[in-house]
């Protein structure tokens, strides 16, 4: 028995090589820094890591008290594309260019309340869209673009006739934004890059409109308690608000699986070959930026950061900004494939999850999307497949 | 000045010192027999210390362990703690009068609590009145949760995260026993306060009644005037083992303040089942504990907040030597393993209809030895799967940790 003993330690010593479960491929997850942060911006990242991923908000630390979210996290898992349980309702503004109405509650549906409180309810018969919680990796990088490179691909009145647009969306900056020498002013107003209508000009609002409408957390730059209407105290810190800008801008950008797999180069040429490309750009290059981890480099988003005519089915009757009602940006396609481990095991794409399968939301895509829909209906079932496993190599 | 002072006394403690006669410390030893004793006696049947003829007997345990833990390939890397140094004062104001207090000192003195301290009234062996705090009878682990009584380095989640781990309050009951021939029946029913609002309103995203712990306000009033109720009924065959039922159930939010109503009230219930046994043939030991939370969590509240949870625990401990080993007469070395699992949110989606996930399970295989029964050297390798409320792809931690723990 003694014997049996020494065996049993002697397995377990050998044992504790490998004692910790093996971390996930790289490219499985999407979480993690950017390559080439220095020890302070790794410092600075982590900080944001935790403000973003564990710090849940309660009542007793301004909560609410109508809100959507307790957590960032609770709408990005794994900082990844959301769920239905935390998609976001937006009304108030049925056309472009006028301002959303307060008086209704809107911009956002606060639809969850802390104990003794009632939410928000949707006021009958008003227009509404539902947006599910976008991924959020990678958008140092597209934040590092210039306006001008972006404009590059605008095209609002079709001068070339390809049957694609790409519009800018000039929403009213917020009283804190500071444009970066890569901002062009627009009589005041400034192009959006950020959210389904690209209405946020920047990671700063994104964070700061995050804090106020998703959670009910003032800050210095957003005072105003959404339930209330009043000036409260803030309830997280500049430095917080400015941490997660941070983590936002230097979360790792998703890395393509199996590039050299033949089916995915074979769906990367039909891809292109029937125009998905067009809006989806698969290819940027940033230029010098306070980072220096991001600066010049090369990168795959899939996305122009434009407006497009999607059709009346997607057309909710709501939008943000300049952006007409059918107006949609390019959603990156980066990430699309690792979708399901941030969505419960499934698929909810499209701006609110309506599509449950990569095939339906290419389905879905209308109006200048029309042409490429119809080029993808009529491939073989082989090259519908290549062309779908190359989206979720992304 | 002070230092004139000083010295005297410090003399005087010398001499003081130098005058115990640690022969006059006489070791109260714990009732073994196994025959009588049931999970509701843990709290007593604990190894004391008297000194003389005096009255007062003291006792206490202590934990201390490494761990090297990670999650998904990345760890924090070695680690020492002491997460637990326990003190017991008990003392018999009269041979059917007792009092005993247990002062729990956790993570080097960062948390220090009063887990019991309770006066006991012996009227008959059916009817006892303890008042004073008093630990929940929810479960057997918060009754039986000593450190030197177990294989593993760490508590089971579902019975110190889920249920709150040494769950005691201010309040008031009844206990008592009854025995015949190889069967013992026991009961115990207090009214304490409890819970708070805390419990759905934490910084943990999930209902976590351990949340309620912070409130130390709970051991000089109740958050909401509403007694919680814990009882439990226990009956034990020396052949068989113990199996044990409890309840605990209250009103938990401050639904009115000052006359004016804030809430709905809002009620919290527990149900848990415990057991015991030896397989006499093997003498293998097996404990376990289920338990079952009911919250009621408002309905415009996020679903983040489950109103049902469930979990619990399995150990199976093996002892394969016994007798005279590394120079202790009556050593035993024993492998175990234990099986747990925690549901934090019990339900599915109202968006989507899909389940709810938030759970989590552990294995973790064990191997012991105590050189006499109250000091246990363990070895446990924790291998954990914790999913988040989406069901995402869960994140996997494991590692080593290395523990000892006795009375003293």
């Amino acid at each position: 028995m003694k014997k049996l003993i020494l065996i049993l330690l002697g397995c377990l010593a050998f044992a504790c090589e490998n004692i910790i479960p093996e971390p996930p491929a790289v490219d499985e997850i999407l979480d993690g820094p950017i390559d080439g942060l220095n020890s302070s911006e790794q410092a600075r990242f982590l900080a944001g890591d935790f403000a973003f991923n564990d710090e849940v908000f309660s009542s007793g630390t301004g909560l609410g008290p109508t809100f959507v979210a307790t957590s960032c996290g609770s709408c990005h898992a794994g900082d990844g594309k959301g769920h239905p349980f935390t998609t976001l309702t937006r009304f108030g503004q049925t056309a472009p260019n006028t301002p959303p109405n307060l008086l209704i509650g809107g911009p956002q549906l606060q639809n969850r309340a802390i104990p003794g409180y009632t939410p928000e309810i949707l006021p009958e018969g008003t227009p509404f869209m539902k947006l599910t919680p976008p991924a959020v990796t990678g958008l140092g990088l597209l934040s590092a673009l210039t306006d001008e490179q972006i404009l590059t691909n605008a095209d609002p009145y079709d001068l070339d006739g390809d049957g694609i647009s790409g519009v800018p969306n000039y929403v009213n900056p917020p009283a804190y934004f500071v444009p970066k020498w890569f901002h062009q002013d627009a009589n005041g107003r400034y192009m959006g890059r950020f959210g389904k209508k690209a209405a946020t000009i920047d990671l700063l609002q994104q964070t700061v409109s995050a804090y106020n409408q998703d959670m009910g957390i003032t800050s210095t730059f957003e005072p105003v308690d959404p339930f209330s209407g009043l000036e409260v105290d803030q309830e997280v810190s500049d430095q917080t608000v400015r941490d997660v800008v941070f983590y936002l801008r230097t979360l790792k950008a998703p890395i393509q699986r199996s590039q050299n797999d033949q089916q995915i180069i074979q769906g990367k040429t039909l891809f292109s070959q029937i125009q998905c490309g067009d809006c989806h750009t698969p290819e940027w290059t940033t230029p010098t930026s306070d980072i220096v981890a991001l600066s010049n480099k090369t990168f795959f988003p899939y996305t122009d950061l434009l407006l497009h005519d999607m059709g009346p089915g997607l057309d909710d009757g709501v939008t943000e900004g300049s952006a007409e009602t059918f107006e949609w940006r390019t959603p990156p396609l980066w990430g699309l494939g690792l979708s399901p481990n941030s969505q419960g095991g499934s698929y909810f794409l499209m701006h609110d999850g309506r599509a449950s399968s990569i095939e339906e939301a290419i389905l879905l895509h209308g109006g200048e999307a029309n042409s490429s829909r119809a080029k993808f209906e009529s491939l073989s079932a082989d090259d519908k497949a290549a062309l779908i496993r190359f989206l979720e190599s992304l | 000045m002070k230092k004139y002072l000083f010295l005297p006394v410090f003399l005087f403690a010398m001499v003081a010192n130098a005058q115990i006669d640690s022969t006059l410390l006489k070791r109260i030893p714990v009732d073994t027999s196994g025959t009588q004793t049931m999970n509701m006696d843990a709290v007593y049947n604990r190894p004391f210390l008297q000194l003389g003829n005096l009255p007062a007997s003291i006792g206490g345990y202590v934990e201390a362990d490494y761990q090297y833990m990670g999650q998904d390939g990345i760890t924090e890397g070695h680690s020492f703690r002491i997460p637990r140094f326990t003190l017991f004062v008990a003392s018999s104001i009269h041979r059917k009068i007792k009092f005993l207090s247990e002062i729990e000192l956790e993570e080097g003195g960062k948390q220090i609590s009063i887990e019991f301290a309770a006066l006991d009234l012996i009227f008959h062996p059916l009817i006892n009145l303890r008042g004073g705090v008093v630990m929940n009878p929810i479960g057997a682990f918060n009754q039986n949760h000593d450190g030197p009584k177990w294989e593993f380095v760490d508590r089971p989640i579902a019975m110190t995260e889920m249920l709150p781990a040494t769950w005691s309050n201010v309040g008031f009951g009844l206990y008592g026993k009854y025995y015949s021939k190889a069967w013992a029946f026991g009961y115990e029913a207090y009214l304490t306060n409890g819970f708070d609002d805390s419990i759905i309103s934490n910084n943990q995203n999930k209902t976590f009644l351990p949340a309620a712990k912070e409130n130390a306000l709970r051991f000089e009033e109740s958050s909401n005037g509403q007694p919680l109720f814990t009882g439990k009924i226990a009956v034990r065959n020396n052949k068989v083992g113990e199996l044990g039922l409890s309840y605990m159930g209250e009103i938990y939010n401050r639904f009115e303040t000052d006359g004016l109503v804030l809430d709905a009230k809002r009620r919290l219930d527990v149900l848990a089942v415990d057991f015991n046994t030896t397989i006499s043939a093997t003498k293998t030991y097996l404990v376990g504990e289920w338990a079952w939370v009911m919250v009621d969590v408002p309905e415009t509240y996020s679903q983040q907040f489950g109103e049902r949870q469930k979990g619990g625990f399995v150990d199976i401990v093996q002892p394969i030597l016994r007798g005279k080993l590394a120079g202790f007469d009556k050593a035993v070395f024993s492998l175990a393993c234990r099986l747990e699992y925690v549901d934090w949110n019990v339900g599915s989606f109202e968006e989507t209809g899909g389940n709810i996930s938030d759970d989590l399970w552990a294995v973790v295989p064990a191997i012991s030895f105590r050189p006499v029964s109250q000091t246990v050297i363990r070895l446990n390798y924790r291998y954990m799967q914790q999913q988040d409320i989406l069901g995402n792809p869960p994140a996997k931690i494991g590692g080593v940790q290395f523990g000892l723990s006795s009375y003293f």
